[in-house]
């Protein structure tokens, strides 16, 4: 078992893909959403689409946590590691996203003390090591990322470390999915619902999507026969007349999740009463801060943050992407004003982000013949 | 030989610029090429070609700054020589010189420069180059990181060496002297910051010998490189937009040690973009491959080589990888990642 070539076995891809072309009605338009930016990859990664029959068409949803970070926090972010004292940490994928001014590789570039950490617990680190520093870390992600800031905040907490903080950026799951649900015009038969974060939300707060919208959906792990199998199994729910959360993640994700990481969140965390998301707007009760009583370790709390506000570039359409209600070819800008090296959206920066996905790997793909809806 | 130059748009130069990706081009042809164009540098190879007396001359330079200077299997000292022998290799010269420039940080211990000295001693030994001129200078503690090396080198080109992406045809292949993105990873897992225990070494070696192995075969070579920075990837992009071809790969032919498909897949890393030091990717006639990879496999250095990859007519200028899973995608330049020094 090497835990990685099992799970991208041609011939195993043979047989799904033999299922699903016996099982999809001829000519009758399939679309599916992957939640997750992960998913987004791998489907590029690995050729999915030249795969399935002509009627399966997979539409890229909001799980990449840096394309959804909205252009006024990176600025407050580039504010905050301009400060002198600052050695501001952030995950790699971060540096190149654009805010109003820049991105934090172009603050770094000017003077900036901002460094990559591969964890929280490595921003700690430097914390202790420089006690005559501020160090900051940016937080952001899903329920995924969010209870490794948890536990760093309550080991610094514990050791007493009072020049960390966090920027806390973490969103939840459930309400962008349910703001997607509730776009008009919305044509989707079904989801590919994320794995990572359901390691720690578990299944429960996808019940809502199949019992309230009528919309089958499947938590599926990362590797390109999870996803094969869970088109399957989607497909299976729509010829049997089901509409139920399926797990299709099962050697990792449990129907409740990972209670000590749900109670970890809940100890520091509580949720913001709006937050807005790139692309998809202010959404209530959709993202996560520090709980007064940690306000000790909250770069917000402790440090004076403009507070920026920076609409999405006009000519973006990352929103509409964002909730499958186009390809991300299909955007005015990509591939010509908007690329990897110059982001207009963050859907081009991130290699989890629809539009990087698709101009790294599958601009091919609009080439493909497709079944119209 | 492209169409259309990269123009270059940022107001400072980050970390970006020098991954070997996109925007490494953008500053190199929009800033350098710019202002520094001449009919010499505009191929933008590996070697400029210089004809003099009729003797035809390949000629280059490169700075290493790898960061840490000592990794498993080798050195900023026999890097900085196999790195700039390589570059006259696959342009199918002789060496005959090199020169060796270093930077170095006051404080830096004397014990370690001698040892770096001799080890770039023995690979220009091994490569039968003598580094005939030098130059040092010291610069204050903090303003460099213990020690950056500059080699230039200066080879002869045999008469009968026709060598370019203007030679390649459909139906071509590619090949590759051996295991791909063992330096890459080989030295981000020795810089100890992700806490892994990998038995990983640099493959850092010089390539002379394969590639003079190749040249025997005459005119069915078509093309030589060293996939160093922005790895396999980015040279076969360069290469595809050269010669105004596809290239395709097999996913399954790639060979990549388990260690290194494992170190990239917890770093969100593709081996494609990974540097190799000791490498050689070729292009060879297709009625030629055969041979071609049995000399490259007759060397100890060789004995990894495998066919990766064939040139196809379109789409023009893309590579293509047909993924394992019986799927296929683009396989584009990098876009500068944040990846940490590594040559």
């Amino acid at each position: 078992m090497k835990f990685v070539d099992e799970f991208r076995s041609g011939a195993l891809a043979q047989k799904l893909v033999h299922e699903l072309e016996a099982s999809v009605e001829p000519g009758r338009a399939l679309k599916f959403m992957e939640v997750c930016g992960g998913h987004t990859h791998t489907i590029y990664k690995h050729g999915i689409e030249d795969l399935v029959p002509p009627e399966i068409d997979f539409l890229h949803g909001p799980g990449c946590p840096v394309c959804v970070i909205p252009m006024g926090r990176v600025d407050d972010a580039i504010a905050l590691a301009e400060r002198p004292d600052v050695i501001f940490t952030t995950f790699g994928d971060m540096m190149r996203v654009p805010g109003g001014r820049g991105s934090l590789l172009e603050a770094k570039a000017r003077g900036a003390d901002v460094r990559m950490v591969y964890s929280p617990l490595d921003a700690l680190e430097l914390a202790r090591r420089n006690p005559d520093r501020e160090v900051i870390f940016f937080a952001i992600g899903f329920e995924t990322t969010a209870p490794s800031t948890a536990i760093t905040v309550l080991r610094a907490q514990a050791e007493g470390i009072s020049n960390f903080s966090a920027f806390c950026n973490h969103v939840t799951i459930g309400p962008p999915l349910k703001t997607i649900l509730d776009s008009p015009g919305l044509q989707l038969d079904g989801f590919i619902a994320p794995g990572h974060v359901s390691t720690v939300v578990g299944t429960r707060p996808y019940d809502f999507m199949a019992r309230d919208y009528g919309k089958p959906v499947v938590v599926t792990a990362f590797e390109p026969i999870d996803i094969l199998h869970a088109t399957v199994m989607l497909v299976r729910q729509l010829r049997d007349g089901r509409c139920e959360v399926e797990n299709q993640y099962t050697r990792v994700v449990k129907r409740d999740g990972n209670p000590r990481a749900l109670a970890v969140l809940d100890q520091t965390m509580e949720l913001r009463d709006t937050f807005e998301w790139r692309g998809l707007g202010w959404i209530e009760r959709s993202a996560l801060k520090l709980r007064p009583e940690f306000a000790q370790w909250d770069a917000e709390a402790r440090f004076e943050l403009p507070g920026t506000r920076v609409e999405d570039p006009k000519a973006c359409q990352c929103g509409e992407v964002l909730v499958g209600a186009i390809k991300p070819w299909e955007c005015k800008v990509f591939g010509t004003a908007c690329t990897p090296e110059r982001p207009i959206g963050t859907c081009m920066v991130s290699s989890e982000g629809a539009c990087a996905a698709y101009y790294n790997y599958g601009r091919l793909a609009k080439r493909r013949e497709r079944v119209p809806a | 030989m492209r169409p259309r130059r990269t123009k270059l748009r940022d107001e400072v130069v980050t970390l970006a610029h020098g991954a070997g990706g996109k925007a490494t081009r953008a500053l190199v042809e929009g800033l350098f090429v710019e202002e520094l164009g001449n009919p010499l540098l505009a191929p933008l190879s590996d070697s400029a070609l210089l004809e003099v007396n009729g003797s035809r001359l390949a000629f280059t330079t490169d700075s290493y700054v790898v960061k840490p200077i000592f990794f498993p299997g080798g050195d900023i000292g026999d890097l900085a020589v196999n790195g700039t022998v390589n570059d006259l290799a696959v342009a199918g010269a002789q060496p005959l010189a090199l020169s060796a420039g270093f930077v170095i940080e006051e404080g830096f211990p004397v014990a370690d420069l001698r040892r770096i000295a001799v080890s770039m001693a023995r690979a220009a030994e091994a490569a039968g180059v003598p580094v005939a001129a030098g130059d040092t200078k010291v610069v204050e503690r903090g303003k460099a990181d213990g020690l950056y090396v500059t080699t230039a080198g200066i080879g002869i080109i045999a008469p009968e060496v026709g060598l370019g992406a203007e030679h390649i045809r459909t139906g071509d292949r590619v090949l590759v002297s051996g295991t791909i993105g063992d330096h890459g990873m080989a030295v981000m897992v020795a810089r100890g910051e992700l806490q892994l225990e990998v038995d990983l070494a640099s493959d850092t070696a010089c390539v002379l010998v394969l590639a003079q192995e190749l040249l025997a075969l005459g005119g069915a070579l078509r093309f030589m490189r060293d996939p160093t920075r922005g790895g396999v990837a980015t040279a076969l992009n360069e290469l595809a937009q050269a010669a105004n071809v596809a290239v395709y790969l097999d996913e399954e032919a790639l060979p990549v040690r388990p260690e290194v498909i494992g170190t990239c897949e917890i770093l969100g890393i593709d081996p494609l973009y990974v540097a190799c030091e000791g490498r050689l990717l070729a292009v060879v006639a297709a009625e030629a491959c055969d041979a071609a990879l049995a000399r490259l496999q007759a060397h100890p250095l060789g004995a990894g080589a495998a066919v990766i990859g064939e040139v196809r007519d379109e789409p023009e200028g893309l590579v293509l990888l047909e993924t394992s899973f019986g799927g296929s995608r683009v396989v584009d330049m990098l876009v500068g990642d944040p990846l940490p020094r590594i040559c």
